[in-house]
């Protein structure tokens, strides 16, 4: 029988032949943690008072929550963490206006096929879009790899979710996501690996495979991965970096489960509150009246996504009941938006543009919801509470889905538009 | 001792710990205060060291936020029993060393008021008249755990060692 994507990414790390359910010691290739750095510093200073990180080189920070700083507390947050990096010589850090983290990983060249990374958060899993293996963790272990270098692993099991196909007009990625997380369930993958293979992923761009790996989580997936292919190999040409440690999958190799996708049958769906996998098609909600739409995170704000939502508004005037926020996922993705006429586009349809970051996404900040609002949001988390309030209601979709129902304040088909 | 029971499947990290309170609360006496706001809001009044909570699949699935098992560590509570736990909040906890037991049998037969009682070292938990036997962690967790979680378990390593950091 042959192995999986975890089963040889993590031989090869622990250095010795690993089977499933073995726990094996690796020293990650890069630890990220964000916001949440200043608290990880205390922990590391009251642990070893005095002392020095085990490798500076290998620890990123990204300052991408509260930004800027939405109060003194945040700030004095800010501060720590600038202070730490340069104590401790920690390079790769990137401050306020960088861009979410798990955008900003990629694009400054820390995440590489068949790397490992961990982070403190747990949409790192959306690294596996590079072919990496990567997962989250939390403040304390962040600390305790600060000091040692070193974590463990359960080798998992794989599930493998074979696509075929292309998308129909007006769906997309998240559609595809959305739909798998609401038949494999909220805990569905729960300790498992997800790799994504069959024809149809060759046709999926970066944006659309980091789209779908970011949720691999929402099942609560260890790690969700796709293969290196010629994608991935120009994305990293751009960075001047080249591929050599590629991992996949052997041809026979042995899985949990597998589930078939056609993604022609793929239709626009939500997902409703207050749980991920509560995944409905957009047509039974059409008509429903939102208060915000929020277009951006890590899972939806890149230049394609805002595209997608230019395309849709150029020229039109978002309806005078709905508020409209948008987030690039990076300075990077900004910039290219910039560039191609997007954000004026968005602008002049009366979108209120917020620097690039998390935003509202976790409710600490911009954007919150008054009680019993309803957001339509391109994030990755309906929980109650997220944005800030409990009594307000979150639904999931694409940028598609989000931009036609912008027009006219109420959920909508993005298929009655996008033809 | 009080028993909580929160018999829903999929009790997320928000509903454990609101994430707008992330960047602002971290010490034990902050998260205090919010903690399970949004899922019982009494809960922190309430709760007293020894307690248990028992909880259905999924428990503390979403995000990587510490601040639940901290938490719940803090306020003394003994044991959290689920029918299943979320990956990283499962790692979370025996990183703050927290014990979680996955027994779905005994989560099953708990009927409110009925006596709850856990012994780790025995592997078993009581639920009324019934004895459930959990399995017992892999060495690398349970020695975390023993030590009481995993920075207090770094500082032994190091201290028998003679490293500095």
């Amino acid at each position: 029988m042959g192995e999986t994507f975890a089963i040889k990414i993590l031989s090869r790390a622990a250095g010795k032949k690993v089977s499933e359910g073995e726990i094996v010691f690796v020293e990650p290739d890069y630890i990220l943690t964000h916001d949440n750095s200043a608290a990880i510093i205390g922990k590391f200073e009251s642990t070893v008072p005095g002392g020095r990180v085990r490798y500076p080189g290998r620890i990123a920070i990204v300052l991408d929550h509260v930004i800027p700083a939405a109060s003194s507390t945040h700030a004095a947050g800010h501060k720590k963490v600038r202070d730490f990096v340069r104590e401790q010589g920690i390079t790769n850090f990137f401050d306020i206006g960088t861009g979410v983290c798990h955008q900003v990983m990629p694009e400054m060249g820390l995440v590489k096929p068949g790397s490992i990374v961990v982070g403190s958060d747990s949409h790192t899993c959306t690294y596996g879009a590079f072919n990496c293996f990567a997962t989250g963790i939390d403040r304390t272990e962040a600390a305790g790899i600060w000091i040692t270098g070193r974590t463990w692993f359960k080798v998992p099991e794989t599930i493998n979710i074979e696509l075929t196909g292309g998308f129909n007009a007006g769906v997309s990625a998240k559609d595809l996501i959305l739909t798998i997380v609401g038949d494999v369930g909220a805990g569905g993958a729960n300790y498992m690996a997800i790799e994504f293979n069959g024809p149809a992923v060759g046709g999926l761009r970066i944006s659309d495979r980091m789209t779908i790996a970011n949720m691999g989580i929402e099942m609560g997936a260890k790690i969700a991965v796709f293969p290196a292919n010629i994608l991935t190999s120009k994305y990293f040409e751009a960075l001047d970096i080249k591929i050599t440690d590629a991992v996949w999958s052997d041809h026979d190799a042995e899985y949990a489960r597998t589930l078939e996708y056609d993604l022609e049958e793929i239709i626009p769906v939500i997902a409703c509150p207050h749980q991920v996998d509560n995944v409905v098609p957009v047509e039974d909600m059409a008509g429903m009246k939102i208060d915000q739409i929020f277009l951006g995170t890590c899972t939806n704000g890149r230049v394609e996504d805002l595209k997608t939502a230019a395309d849709i508004l150029r020229g039109q005037r978002i309806h005078s009941g709905v508020r409209m926020l948008v987030a690039p996922a990076s300075r990077e993705e900004y910039l290219k938006a910039m560039n191609m006429g997007i954000v004026q586009d968005l602008v002049s349809a009366g979108a209120v543009v917020l620097p690039p970051g998390c935003g509202p996404c976790l409710g600490a900040h911009q954007g919150a919801l008054a009680p019993g609002e309803k957001c339509l949001s391109t994030a990755n988390r309906n929980f109650k509470g997220r944005m800030g309030e409990k009594e307000a209601e979150i639904y999931l979709s694409s940028p598609e889905t989000a931009a036609v129902s912008a027009l006219t304040g109420k959920i909508r088909d993005p298929r009655e538009v996008l033809k | 001792m009080n028993v909580f029971h929160y018999p829903q499947n999929d009790i997320n990290t928000d509903l454990l710990f609101p994430g707008k309170y992330t960047y602002t609360c971290s010490t034990g006496p902050e998260i205090k205060e919010h903690l399970l706001e949004d899922l019982d809001s009494s809960f922190s009044g309430k709760v007293q060291p020894g307690d248990i909570i028992i909880a259905g699949e999924n428990f503390g699935c979403g995000s990587s936020r510490e601040h639940p098992s901290l938490g719940l560590k803090y306020v003394g509570v003994k044991a959290v029993i689920a029918s299943s736990f979320a990956r990283i909040f499962y790692r979370s906890a025996v990183n703050q060393g927290l014990l979680l037991i996955q027994s779905p049998d005994a989560v099953d037969y708990y009927t409110e008021g009925a006596p709850v009682a856990v012994d780790p070292a025995a592997g078993e938990v009581r639920v009324g008249d019934r004895i459930f036997s959990f399995p017992s962690l892999p060495d690398e967790m349970l020695e975390i755990l023993r030590d009481g979680g995993l920075l207090n378990h770094i500082k032994k390593i190091q201290f028998a060692r003679g490293d500095g950091a």
